[in-house]
């Protein structure tokens, strides 16, 4: 706690605290009397991270992101991406962008693995930064809090999948189309370009990544690459009723994967150069 | 004096606390820091409160305990003979670290059983039992805010609690089976506070409390007065159900140990097994192997259920709860 406070006094610019500040953290009164939210969101920790995040962000993948106005500035509404990279770095990338955006600047809680917990230090951290496994219970009961949500529906298929595969949208589980009918919810699509090229992987060393508990270890550089990253916001897609049938979801799972992929062109379009 | 039997010794006094005009009421594991308490606000609250203990402690027993009796033996149903109770508040639970599996579980399990025939017959009306958020189990997917709803998973997680999951079908089958009893049954989240020995309230008793590197999970806490409070609140409004109890405020293990005073002595976390092995090598100075994972991963309940049923806010905050450990270090 004193660790904290002191790295936070010394390390946050005035810039990055008024962007966390300007959030409202806690604005449902959920937030108890040590700064942690059920969820174990934190707002020290936010901003030191946030410090971070803010150079990856403008220095290092020097990302570009249209149609941000598409995100309402309060209300429930889930921002549904494609997944890739290796690393959970497109969720941090998306869930700065609208925080960081000025007028309606809010923090969208990014739904992670549910191994992620079990690994040291990693677990603490995301759920000091917004994250929030990806539990259906979980997510009723943030949508029920007004809160915008993050969520990749192809899970570690889209994160793990080697490089040649990229940009080729995998399987979407439908938890977050039912969410979105159940709860009645707006689905923002996301087209996320760059985050496949940070970290190319030639395939999964899939006997060593059971031996160390983990869903996958991509074979690459141990490193992340600087490659430009363009985000690109839809327009929200709206699900109302009661479906027919679970063929009735995975239509409309397929028009959400379909105003994604035309995200996906758009952004390889905008995109100059990869790094 | 009242009668003595050969396993249902009584104590040294008349049995029973207070006039009780609003009637006598059993309270079990009377031995317990949150028993007296309890006990001391049944009394206040004008019953008379008979304390029953079926832990063998030697000749340690405080004022609260009437009765040191088996619940299995057949000198138990003398109790219920002896006295008229309106209702019982049952919180005596055998942990893991107090006594064999086979012991709990013939305690925690077999005799609750008998306790709650003994109820039927002797016409009880209310009957409040406490459980313990461990039911749910930690695991790293478990979601936030658990409600009554979810799975008691902890049956499969850890083998070792698993007389307190039984415990609680039983009062579960009861609840329906028998509504006449009205059945209460409480999760509370970690209870703390002077007098309380559960393995975390020793941890933050301690001047040096071991901690995993790299976790530290979310966790509510009440004190024991809050706990008391609400255990007396949902005995006499009795809705009968199953409730959370926890306040709306969370915090860190680590943060918890630091504000109660306590130097942190990290533990190897990966592979699990050695933080096992290292939380077994330091015996009593750490809490039991089996519940590691509740130092690792956060299990946090919905206490809204019981907020809102029963009206009840928690008096305490965190901040006191700890700077109580602290002055006492």
């Amino acid at each position: 706690m004193r660790t904290r406070r002191y790295l936070k006094s010394r390390l946050v610019p005035r810039d990055v605290e008024a962007i966390v500040d300007g959030l409202r953290l806690g604005h449902t009164g959920s937030t108890g009397s040590t700064g942690y939210d059920p969820w174990g969101l934190n707002p020290d920790t936010t901003k030191m991270t946030f410090t971070v995040v803010r150079w990856l962000y403008e220095r290092y993948f020097r990302v570009v992101a249209h149609g941000l106005d598409n995100v309402p500035a309060s209300g429930r509404v889930l921002l549904v991406g494609n997944h890739g990279g290796q690393l959970p770095l497109d969720g941090v990338l998306v869930s700065y962008a609208v925080a960081s955006r000025g007028a309606g600047a809010r923090l969208p809680r990014s739904m992670i693995e549910r191994w992620f917990p079990s690994v040291p230090f990693l677990g603490n951290w995301m759920s000091s930064v917004g994250g929030v496994i990806g539990d259906p219970k979980n997510c009723a009961k943030m949508l029920e809090r007004e809160e915008a949500l993050v969520v990749f529906p192809e899970g570690i298929r889209g994160s793990g999948k080697p490089y040649r595969l990229r940009y080729q949208l995998q399987r979407f589980g439908h938890g977050f189309m039912h969410l979105a009918m159940e709860h009645d919810t707006p689905i923002v699509p996301v087209g996320i370009v760059g985050c496949e090229e940070t970290m190319p992987s030639l395939g999964n060393m899939r006997p060593v990544a059971r031996l160390l508990g983990l869903p996958y270890l991509p074979l690459a550089l141990p490193a992340v690459l600087p490659a430009r990253v363009v985000l690109n916001f839809g327009a929200p897609l709206y699900f109302g009723g009661e479906p027919g049938s679970e063929a009735e979801v995975a239509l409309r799972v397929e028009t959400v994967k379909d105003a994604i992929r035309d995200l996906i062109d758009q952004g390889i379009a905008q995109r100059r150069d990869l790094i | 004096m009242t009668s003595t039997t050969a396993h249902a010794t009584t104590r040294g006094r008349s049995a029973g606390i207070g006039h009780g005009n609003r009637g006598k009421v059993m309270v079990t594991g009377a031995a317990g820091a949150l028993a007296q308490h309890v006990i001391a606000d049944l009394v206040e609250a004008d019953y008379e409160v008979v304390g029953i203990e079926f832990r063998g402690l030697g000749d340690d027993y405080p004022d609260t305990v009437d009765y040191v009796v088996d619940f299995n033996q057949r000198p138990f149903e003398d109790v219920f003979r002896e006295h008229d109770f309106v209702g019982i508040v049952h919180l005596g639970r055998i942990r893991f670290t107090q006594s064999t599996r086979g012991r709990r579980y013939s305690a925690n399990v077999v005799g609750t059983s008998r306790l709650l025939r003994l109820a039927r017959k002797y016409g009880v009306t209310r009957v409040l039992a406490l459980s313990t958020y461990h039911v749910y189990g930690a695991d790293p997917a478990n979601p936030s805010l658990i409600d009554e709803e979810y799975p008691m998973r902890a049956a499969n997680l850890m083998p070792e609690v698993v007389d307190a999951v039984e415990l609680e079908n039983l009062f579960n089958i009861q609840l329906y089976k028998h509504p006449e009893l009205n059945i209460v049954i409480l999760r509370p989240c970690n209870i703390a506070g002077p007098g309380i020995n559960n393995e975390i309230s020793r941890m933050l008793a301690q001047r040096v409390a071991p901690c995993l590197v790299g976790f530290s999970p979310l966790m509510q806490f009440i004190h024991v007065a809050d706990m008391s409070r609400a255990v007396c609140t949902a005995f006499e409004q009795n809705h009968p159900g199953v409730y959370n109890v926890a306040p709306n405020d969370y915090v860190t293990y680590q943060d918890a140990l630091v504000a109660a005073g306590c130097r942190r002595l990290f533990l190897p976390s990966v592979p699990p097994g050695l933080a096992r092995r290292s939380m077994r090598a330091l015996g009593r100075l750490a809490p039991p192997a089996y519940l590691v994972d509740f130092f690792k991963y956060a299990v946090i309940v919905d206490g809204s259920l019981f907020a809102r049923t029963f009206d009840f806010q928690p008096n305490y905050a965190l901040e006191s709860l700890f700077a109580d450990y602290r002055a006492r270090k």
